[in-house]
């Protein structure tokens, strides 16, 4: 969760800065991501929304790997065509992220349904917010995975906000957790600031999902502490008014109960943490992602021959002619495109 | 009719038009190349008969293949997939809750970790909610990961055209929709034996593939098709009768129309070039050049409307790539600027005659 929180804190700032096009935090969420990808096994199929970076450090994903994406250079596996944070990993079974909401679901339960086929003990886990749960595909995954008995946990992080919609806007009934019975899922809401809670449930989940061959839904009550995006102010969308006495704002309410500082607290009770434990991991944490930032901007931009290739498992006449014209025409004007690489 | 026509052309013709199809004889040539040198066994097969054929070898030869959709386990709507849940078992022949961006999702995940996906919209007009799903996700799935990740294996079955009472959503021609999301491909068969042969390609091409078969065909295409596996290769138009005047493309039940057109052309000493265009995304725009680069002229018909019709596609690239060629503006008999109309389908359609007069007029020009 440190790692997550100080790589935010770097590339949020990396953007301010101009040195990546687009970021998005976890700030406040993430025991979320981390302790439910702890809850489940590496075989298990990861189908991301956008906001699981936690997920990511803990399936092995480097800090230099996801700079790279950040950076969108040679690097990246994909080639930088995707917008920052949009990655994922086949070696690590994480599909990679995309910007479309809700879409994953049904994918989530086509997924799960070819896992259990494959008659193997793996699930898959399927994110999302409650912004998203708003999307027709969400239901529509929902039922599909509970009328084919798909072993899916659906993951639902409820932060509060979709972009500056509050969750009053988005839904008027009791959250996401009561559609969950409705289309047959065994479903539990927890409080998502609590790591061993989602830890705990969240295995709990996936133990149903492969004992009784059906998906679960989980949904983690959590906050947004951050913007949505580097692209949007939350001061002029974010609630003022804390939802108790005694604080000075809703954000300040949140930010004393970050999962972080909990999880801290509980383990310093234990006797097996300390504030001072605590910076040193920060210290050391920013000097890695400092680094991982500065070697992923010196790397060389992707080449440019990657904007024609994947499109279909072969190239068309239609790539193949189109890339000889833009080739064509580099030669001819050189000096109008200095960044290319070819 | 077809007298002033070679005798080869004249036999596919007779493959095509589908008053006489019965009986019709399809040429070996037209054969994939790896087929055995002698003769296959065929029997006479509706398009319908031709599909659940192709579905049963799918399911056969591919042991993660799955059916689904909706009404597809007790055989479908137009009973495509019957006996395939008898023979294959509930895991691999599903119902879908009624959800067209769930079932093509499910097809998306399905084949986003190796299985085969063969996913039926029950009609291509209900295909809309999962646009979404098919352009934003299945399409991009592979260049968004680096190839990382792929759902080539997914096939979307979807019937279309028209079928003479079918109104605003039981007729409809989507294609151009997603001819225009690169990533897709997109194919159409105009008769049993070419319907076999595509989808299968489809199943097993490595990108996703959206197979629209066009229901008129369904019962009154009838030829005899091969029993065993074949495929016909996707991206590549078939000249189904060489000809010197003008060069006529269509796809799906539309070229059975134009192939009347051309021969009623024929009678007036107009020799068309008749092309079944088969794939509609990657388009194979050289065969169409050649063709044009010979004949000097161009019409393009489909059931689509007009604007942005595929058939604009054609007819762009057409006059860049043969336009020191073109003896008459490119001429494009297409659906009217108008949703499908129940009453009114006759005069909507580009039929036989729209066409004639085109040809002729274009020839004149």
């Amino acid at each position: 969760m440190v790692h997550v929180s100080e790589f935010d804190k770097i590339y949020n700032d990396a953007q301010r800065q101009g040195r990546i096009s687009f970021y998005m935090t976890s700030r406040g969420e993430e025991a979320a991501s981390v302790g439910s990808a702890a809850a489940l096994q590496p075989s298990d199929m990861v189908l991301p929304q956008y906001r699981e970076l936690g997920v990511f450090f803990w399936r092995g994903m480097t800090m230099a790997e996801i700079a790279n994406q950040l950076c969108a250079n040679a690097l990246d596996r994909a080639h930088g065509r995707q917008l920052p944070l949009h990655t994922g990993s086949a070696e690590r079974n994480i599909i990679y992220v995309k910007s479309t909401l809700g879409t994953q679901c049904p994918h989530a339960a086509g997924v799960a349904y070819s896992l259990k086929q494959g008659g193997g003990e793996r699930v898959a886990i399927c994110y999302l917010g409650e912004g998203t749960s708003s999307e027709g595909d969400f239901p529509s995954g929902l039922n599909i995975a509970a009328v084919h008995g798909c072993p899916v946990v659906f993951f639902c992080r409820n932060n509060g906000y979709a972009i500056s919609t509050s969750s009053s806007d988005q839904y008027a009934g009791d959250g996401v957790a009561p559609r969950g019975p409705a289309y047959g899922l065994p479903t539990i809401r927890i409080d998502g600031n609590d790591l061993l809670a989602v830890v705990a449930a969240t295995q709990r989940a996936r133990a149903i999902a492969i004992e009784q061959r059906r998906p679960v839904l989980v949904e983690a009550m959590t906050y947004r502490i951050g913007a949505h995006s580097t692209s949007d102010d939350d001061s002029a969308y974010r609630n003022p008014h804390a939802p108790e006495q005694g604080w000075d704002s809703e954000r300040a309410y949140w930010e004393a109960r970050s999962p972080i500082i909990r999880f801290g607290r509980y383990l310093q009770s234990l006797g097996w943490w300390s504030p001072q434990m605590e910076e040193d991991l920060r210290k050391a944490t920013r000097k890695q992602v400092i680094k991982s930032l500065n070697d992923a901007s010196a790397a060389p931009k992707p080449n440019n021959a990657y904007l024609f290739s994947d499109v279909y498992d072969e190239p068309s006449w239609l790539q193949r002619d189109q890339e000889a014209a833009l080739n064509a025409h580099l030669d001819k004007y050189p000096e109008h495109y200095p960044a290319v690489v070819r | 009719m077809l007298s002033s026509l070679p005798r080869r052309a004249a036999r596919q013709l007779r493959g095509v038009a589908a008053p006489s199809l019965r009986g019709a004889a399809r040429p070996l040539s037209t054969a994939p190349s790896d087929a055995p040198e002698e003769e296959p066994e065929t029997k006479k097969l509706t398009m319908v008969a031709a599909i659940n054929d192709a579905l049963r070898i799918a399911l056969k030869t591919d042991e993660s293949a799955v059916v689904f959709g909706e009404d597809v386990a007790f055989g479908g709507v137009f009973r495509c997939t019957m006996g395939l849940r008898d023979e294959f078992g509930e895991e691999r022949v599903l119902n879908m809750p009624i959800n067209e961006q769930g079932l093509v999702g499910f097809g998306i995940g399905l084949a986003a970790v190796g299985s085969t996906a063969i996913a039926e919209v029950q009609f291509a007009d209900y295909i809309f909610p999962a646009m979404d799903q098919i352009c934003n996700e299945a399409a991009k799935f592979r260049y968004r990961s680096g190839a990382e990740f792929d759902c080539g294996g997914l096939t979307i079955r979807a019937p279309a055209q028209a079928v003479g009472h079918g109104g605003h959503y039981h007729s409809q021609s989507p294609e151009a929709y997603f001819a225009h999301t690169p990533g897709l491909k997109v194919v159409y068969p105009r008769d049993a034996y070419t319907a076999k042969g595509l989808l299968l390609s489809c199943i097993r091409d490595r990108n996703p593939c959206l197979f629209f078969e066009p229901k008129i065909l369904y019962r009154s295409s009838v030829c005899d098709v091969p029993t065993g596996d074949y495929m016909l290769p996707l991206g590549e138009a078939e000249v189904l009768s060489p000809g010197e005047h003008i060069t006529c493309v269509a796809w799906g039940a539309q070229v059975h129309t134009m192939a009347r057109a051309c021969e009623r052309a024929a009678a007036e000493g107009v020799s068309c070039e008749v092309i079944d265009l088969q794939t509609i995304a990657p388009w194979d725009m050289h065969t169409i050049r050649d063709s044009v680069q010979k004949t000097g002229r161009l019409l393009v018909t489909h059931e689509a409307p007009l604007t942005a019709g595929f058939g604009a596609e054609v007819a762009a690239a057409i006059q860049d790539a043969c336009f020191d060629h073109l003896e008459a503006p490119i001429a494009r008999v297409c659906g009217a600027d108008t949703p499908f109309p129940l009453a009114f389908e006759k005069l909507y359609l580009p039929d036989e005659l729209k066409i004639y007069d085109a040809i002729m007029r274009t020839v004149q020009y």
